[in-house]
């Protein structure tokens, strides 16, 4: 049996094929939008994933720490690890800044949030879970893991605040929820980093102090000197990472720090909805909204190219019907023509995301279900497209293949 | 017939059109989605000695700083030195304002002389009562010859004797006399040398050899007691205070070599030796304190108070099953390290031991030596992932 949709894409199948490109192009576009939306959450889950932590447990009546600030005492994990069901603890500190790369020929700026965890070595909360180049920290002091999105490489110099940091490893989705590459420094560096200000500061705080008669006494030898140096000590975290037992209900280990030690407790799925619902809530809807009319768009587009593309074969679809043709065949042609268009536009599509997902500044997640959904929707809107196109070719008087 | 070839040819077209898209599609599902491999490296577990060592950061400090102030509150009248100054054991530093110490001294110096002077009339007198005694010791020896041979009167003779007896008691008297003014002298003088030694205090000398690292207070300036106004170190008493965090240093000692770098002089490795272990730790940013002294003192002084890297070798450990610690994860709240076994992946429980600055951990248990693991990855492993070992991971393009 003669495939007619076939012979007729074969007629015109350079421009059948450049048509199929040029939609496809166009459902790129709506897929990588979803994947940009995709790609936001996905930074919010990774920042959670990547604290390795079950609970958080931040300054009381705050939603910390990366929803809000939050500021602990370093030594508050001391009264958390007694507290039953808690396997591990670590403190942390969350602080997102320039960071910049020196070197010569390298110097430049990287916007990264900047994470102080204790060097305790693997498994620990806080640390990244896996590295892609280098070692973990294990020095107290002067070195980094940056992610690899910083475009940093191992044996970097860079510099956070005064000090200078050699990078000695490399992790890859290590992200804040707002997509900024993640830069690993020991703790204590960190909280110095947090609270330190310019030398020029300091100097000017100095003598702030100093000009304070209530501080600088004539008869007290050795009282400024005290008071500058209680300036300038930052005992504070931003929040204490908590992994409990196997086997534990997060909920029951949470509820007696909150009571008896006066914090606020976040289990995984509270922190997560604060995350997504609250901090990363309005960019999405931004994307989700325009991923919506994007869709539409693309969709009406879809419908109007096949719409086209039959009445241009209005004539020859009349001497068909002339000839004797069922409409059977005719709607079967449309349809095939129409479901092959959608078939190539689609493939094109999901290519072209694939390839240039990588090349965007953020994250770009290209879910598969994402493309499942994509796949569906595109053959359903090619049908109801067709279906336009089939009404009117159907309704097609015979005698206009002879006539005008 | 030419119908026919030039439709062939058009199918073969659209053939290799949509062969090529689906090749295309077929890639990207297979590299790009998640049933594509991910790429691992992997290392062989081997048997090494590891050196681990310790890190931490200090500041120079000196081991005796001599804050040198006055013992009274005062008016400091000069500083004679410069902070960087060198100065020799002894040497004078600066002066207090004696106010009235000078003209209390020279009251004394004049209660002195007078108390001399004194002295030297009540020996005059006692010489004198001694003539005196003299004279009336011969006139009653001859009074006595006479009163044998019945020249004199016996009244005559009494009274020579008494005269005698007067004389006595004023020389005894005036020796007395001589006495309390010898020591008159002495407590004068006792009291003019302590106003001297009051005076010599005011004098800021230096107790050692060394350099003056602070000048605190300039002339004019009032002072409290005790109040340092000049701070001299000696050079040769500089150490490092060095701070360790207290869960990472273990095996800290006393005697262990140390490598020093100088934020100033970063690159310049000096040798150093861990002097002592603070019996304190301190509790608040829980490290432990040290004291680390240079084998030998740079030729260019260190300022004090910089800040200071230091390195201490521990004893090398005895040769066992080493990994990368970028190898080991946590996975279901175990430790542990994925092992490839015939390209399939499996999550060895391991417990780890010591661990160096380069990143490498002793395996106590889990691990034999000669097992193949992961070290780095593209992404988080899973029991079931698809792995494709690689060289390295940076520096792809997927």
């Amino acid at each position: 049996m003669i495939s007619l949709a076939g012979r007729d894409i074969l007629h015109a199948w350079g421009k059948f094929v450049l048509t199929g490109i040029g939609l496809g192009l166009l459902i790129g576009v709506t897929l990588t939008m979803a994947g940009v939306y995709r790609g936001m959450v996905d930074d919010a889950n990774v920042l959670l994933d990547n604290s390795g932590a079950d609970l958080w447990v931040v300054q009381k009546d705050t939603q910390g720490p990366y929803a809000e600030s939050s500021s602990l005492y370093d030594d508050t994990y001391r009264s958390i690890l007694g507290i039953s069901g808690v396997a591990r603890v670590a403190n942390v500190t969350y602080l997102t800044m320039q960071v910049s790369q020196i070197g010569d020929g390298k110097a430049r700026d990287v916007r990264a949030m900047v994470v102080g965890i204790p060097p305790d070595g693997a498994g620990h909360p806080g640390q990244p879970g896996y590295l892609v180049e280098g070692r973990r920290l294990t020095r107290g002091h002067f070195e980094a893991v940056a992610d690899i999105a910083s475009g940093f490489a191992l044996g970097d110099r860079i510099r956070i605040r005064r000090n200078e940091y050699t990078v000695v490893g490399l992790t890859r989705r290590m992200v804040s929820s707002g997509g900024d590459p993640m830069v690993f420094i020991p703790l204590k560096d960190a909280q110095e980093a947090q609270f330190l200000k310019d030398n020029d500061a300091i100097r000017a705080q100095r003598a702030r102090t100093a000009q304070s008669p209530a501080l600088n006494r004539p008869g007290v030898p050795g009282l400024l000197d005290a008071v500058i140096a209680s300036q300038s000590t930052n005992t504070s975290v931003n929040a204490v990472l908590v992994q409990i037992e196997p086997g534990t209900d997060p909920e029951a280990v949470a509820e007696p720090i909150r009571r008896w030690k006066h914090l606020s407790v976040y289990t995984r799925m509270q922190m997560q909805s604060i995350l997504i619902e609250k901090l990363i809530a309005t960019a999405a809807k931004q994307i989700a909204m325009f991923l919506v009319i994007l869709a539409i768009v693309s969709a009406a587009i879809v419908a109007f190219i096949i719409y086209t593309l039959t009445m241009g074969k209005i004539r020859e679809i009349a001497v068909l019907k002339l000839i004797g043709t069922t409409n059977r065949t005719i709607a079967g042609m449309i349809l095939q023509q129409a479901v092959a268009l959608g078939l190539i536009g689609f493939v094109v599509g999901k290519v072209a995301a694939t390839f240039w997902a990588p090349v965007f500044p953020k994250y770009v997640l290209l879910e598969p279900g994402d493309a499942v959904r994509g796949f569906v929707v595109v053959i359903v809107i090619c049908v109801l497209a067709s279906v336009l196109a089939i009404r009117a070719a159907l309704k097609v008087d015979p005698a206009e293949a002879i006539g005008g | 017939m030419k119908n026919f070839i030039s439709l062939h040819g058009r199918t073969i077209a659209l053939a290799s059109v949509l062969v090529l898209l689906a090749g295309l599609l077929g890639y990207v599902a297979l590299r790009a989605g998640p049933m594509a491999p991910v790429a691992v490296t992997v290392i062989s577990v081997d048997s090494q000695a590891i050196k681990p060592a310790l890190f931490g950061i200090g500041s120079v400090e000196a081991r005796f700083t001599h804050k040198i102030g006055p013992t009274f509150a005062g008016r400091i009248r000069r500083v004679e030195v410069q902070s960087g100054d060198h100065v020799a054991k002894g040497q004078l530093l600066g002066e207090m304002d004696p106010v009235d110490l000078d003209d209390k001294i020279g009251a004394q110096e004049a209660t002195l002389r007078r108390a001399e002077a004194t002295l030297l009339a009540v020996e005059a007198q006692v010489q004198e009562v001694g003539a005196r005694k003299a004279f009336a010791e011969i006139q009653t020896k001859r009074y006595e010859q006479l009163l044998v041979a019945s020249s004199v009167s016996e009244e005559g003779a009494e009274a020579k004797r008494q005269e005698l007896q007067i004389a006595q008691a004023s020389l005894a008297a005036a020796r007395a006399n001589l006495d309390a003014s010898r020591q008159e002298l002495i407590r004068v003088r006792a009291d003019r040398d302590g106003l001297v030694r009051q005076r010599a205090n005011l004098r800021l000398i230096s107790p050692v050899d060394g350099i003056v690292t602070r000048r605190d207070a300039d002339p004019g300036t009032t002072v409290v007691a005790g109040q340092a106004v000049v701070e001299v170190v000696e050079p040769s008493s500089i150490w490092v205070s060095v701070r360790f965090d207290q869960q990472r240093a273990q095996g800290l000692s006393a005697k262990l070599p140390a490598q020093i770098v100088l934020r100033s002089r970063a690159g310049e490795l000096l040798s150093g030796q861990v002097l002592r272990i603070e019996p304190h730790a301190d509790a608040v940013t829980e490290e432990i304190l040290a004291k680390v002294a240079f084998t030998q003192i740079p030729q260019v002084l260190p300022p004090i108070g910089e800040l200071a890297e230091v390195t201490v070798a521990l004893a090398a450990q005895k040769s066992m099953p080493v990994v990368p610690n970028a190898s080991v994860q946590r996975v279901d709240g175990r430790l542990g390290v994925w092992v490839v076994e015939d390209g399939s992946l499996r999550f060895a429980p391991i417990k780890t031991g010591a661990t160096d600055l380069d990143g490498r951990v002793q395996i106590l248990q889990g691990l034999s030596g000669g097992e193949q693991i992961v070290v780095f990855s593209f992404k988080a492993l899973d029991a079931n992932s698809r792995i494709k070992v690689v060289d390295r991971i940076v520096g792809k393009s997927s």
